[in-house]
């Protein structure tokens, strides 16, 4: 007889369903009143260090039809590359956000702070990126991506260095459309499939 | 900062598979590709943390966090859900936000895309949120949902069920899930809750009734615990006194 492993496993997934919002961004859902304020209003306060940037996008399905009921987060180094918590981190940067698909139209608006470089484990350098994380119904366990910038340098980032097939690495990438302007959607499946992370 | 070590990888056949025909609409909306894996770094080992004082006094309340008055609570039948949150290492996980939401007592939702025929109850909101304790325990009072039909396959009813969202400590630990209840037979009729192939996990998402936290004359109790991913400390590596 083997020793019983004592340690547990984690809690499933379930999907968070078309009602996320009520949980989570409540004045989307039509709830005022019981929070001060929806959480993760926005990853910045005023004067945070770094350039501003919106980045604009939807959330598509396998047919080419944008979600009108995707949540998503965002979590965020400052524009030095540090983490909120982290020694030196710019005190205006939280860092998270939550942002919902526009009910009529799909589409989302992100407005933050540009990130630094961020160092892995083992000291290399990842290229400025957003982690992103999206719940929706139909989405049974949440999906973690990263937006990156195509007006940064790229070229050594650990993570889009691991992807083989090399014309996938652009569904990573948001496109510059102006001044401090980025375009990024993100594509469940099918042609242009965003990649997604488990990591 | 102290290096807690990577995130231990999730275990994604103790998940529900994403594509699954009986429920429809994971179809379009589960990447064909797979993931891709790689150990954690700090953007997933970092993650937002949320203080006591931003709770206010009703936040774990839905009974009466809606219409804040304690002469008008919510209708329905009044329950205390309570738990802990741990790490897959059984460690508490302290500080935590969890957040959730529900229909009222007839199955109908508070949100503008819900047009169930059932009432609203002008009384309940259906969200609410609390902060795990030091011992990773949390509580929330409110009132056991109702079940409701979903347009899926022709004749679908979700379980009475409870919705939640916890954070923990890192990012990359993120989790939404939600919470059935003991005894429900339409448990064992939907889909959504058999996405989860394993019974043994599905059955961690169902929640006993708790007799020893219940309230005499006043509410029933359930338990739910939640167990979040770990972080697997890396020994030899760069930590030469170990542990």
């Amino acid at each position: 007889m083997t020793q019983p492993l004592d340690t547990l496993i984690e809690t499933p997934s379930q999907t968070g369903g078309p009602y996320v919002h009520i949980g989570c961004i409540p004045t989307f859902a039509g709830i005022d009143g019981v929070y001060p304020e929806d959480l993760g209003f926005s990853p910045i306060e005023d004067g945070a260090k770094g350039e501003i940037v919106t980045i604009t996008g939807q959330v598509i399905d396998g047919t080419g039809w944008a979600l009108r009921d995707a949540l998503l987060e965002s979590w965020q180094a400052d524009a030095a590359g540090k983490y909120p918590g982290q020694d030196g981190a710019d005190p205006k940067v939280g860092g998270f956000c939550r942002f919902a698909a526009d009910k009529d139209s799909g589409e989302f608006t992100l407005r933050t702070v540009k990130p630094g470089p961020t160092p892995t484990r083992g000291g290399a350098a990842q290229a400025p990126h957003i982690s992103v994380w999206i719940a929706a119904r139909g989405i049974n366990i949440g999906l973690h991506t990263r937006i990156y910038f195509e007006d940064e340098d790229n070229e050594n980032d650990p993570l889009l260095s691991r992807i083989e097939q090399r014309n996938r690495v652009p569904t990573l990438i948001a496109k510059k459309t102006g001044p401090g302007a980025y375009r990024f959607d993100i594509r469940l499946q099918g042609e242009g499939e965003t990649v997604f992370l488990d990591i | 900062m102290t290096d807690l070590g990577p995130l231990v990888p999730r275990q994604r056949d103790m998940h529900p598979v994403p594509y699954d025909p009986d429920y429809k609409t994971s179809v379009p909306r589960s990447p064909k590709w797979p993931l891709l894996s790689m150990e954690s770094t700090p953007s997933e080992e970092t993650g937002p943390r949320f203080g006591h004082s931003m709770l206010g006094p009703l936040d774990n309340n839905l009974i009466l966090n809606f219409s804040g008055d304690p002469g008008k609570p919510a209708v329905g039948e009044r329950i205390l859900m309570h738990g802990r949150v741990m790490d897959e290492y059984g460690r508490p996980v302290p500080n935590t936000l969890i957040e959730i939401w529900q229909a009222n007592a007839g199955g109908r939702y508070r949100h503008i895309k819900d047009t169930y025929f059932a009432p609203l109850d002008p009384n309940f909101g259906g969200c609410g949120r609390t902060i795990t304790d030091d011992q990773g325990r949390y509580q929330f009072l409110t009132i056991r949902p109702g079940a409701y039909p979903w347009p899926n396959r022709a004749n679908d009813w979700r379980p009475m069920h409870i919705h939640i969202s916890v954070f923990g400590h890192s990012f990359g630990q993120r989790l939404i899930t939600q919470m059935y209840f003991e005894g429900d037979p339409l448990i064992d009729r939907c889909p959504i809750a058999a996405t989860i192939k394993k019974r043994s996990q599905l059955d961690r998402l169902v929640a006993p009734l708790d007799m020893t936290m219940a309230r005499p004359l006043d509410f029933l109790a359930y338990k739910f615990d939640i167990v979040l991913r770990g972080r697997r400390q890396t020994m030899f590596e760069n930590k030469l006194e170990g542990m």
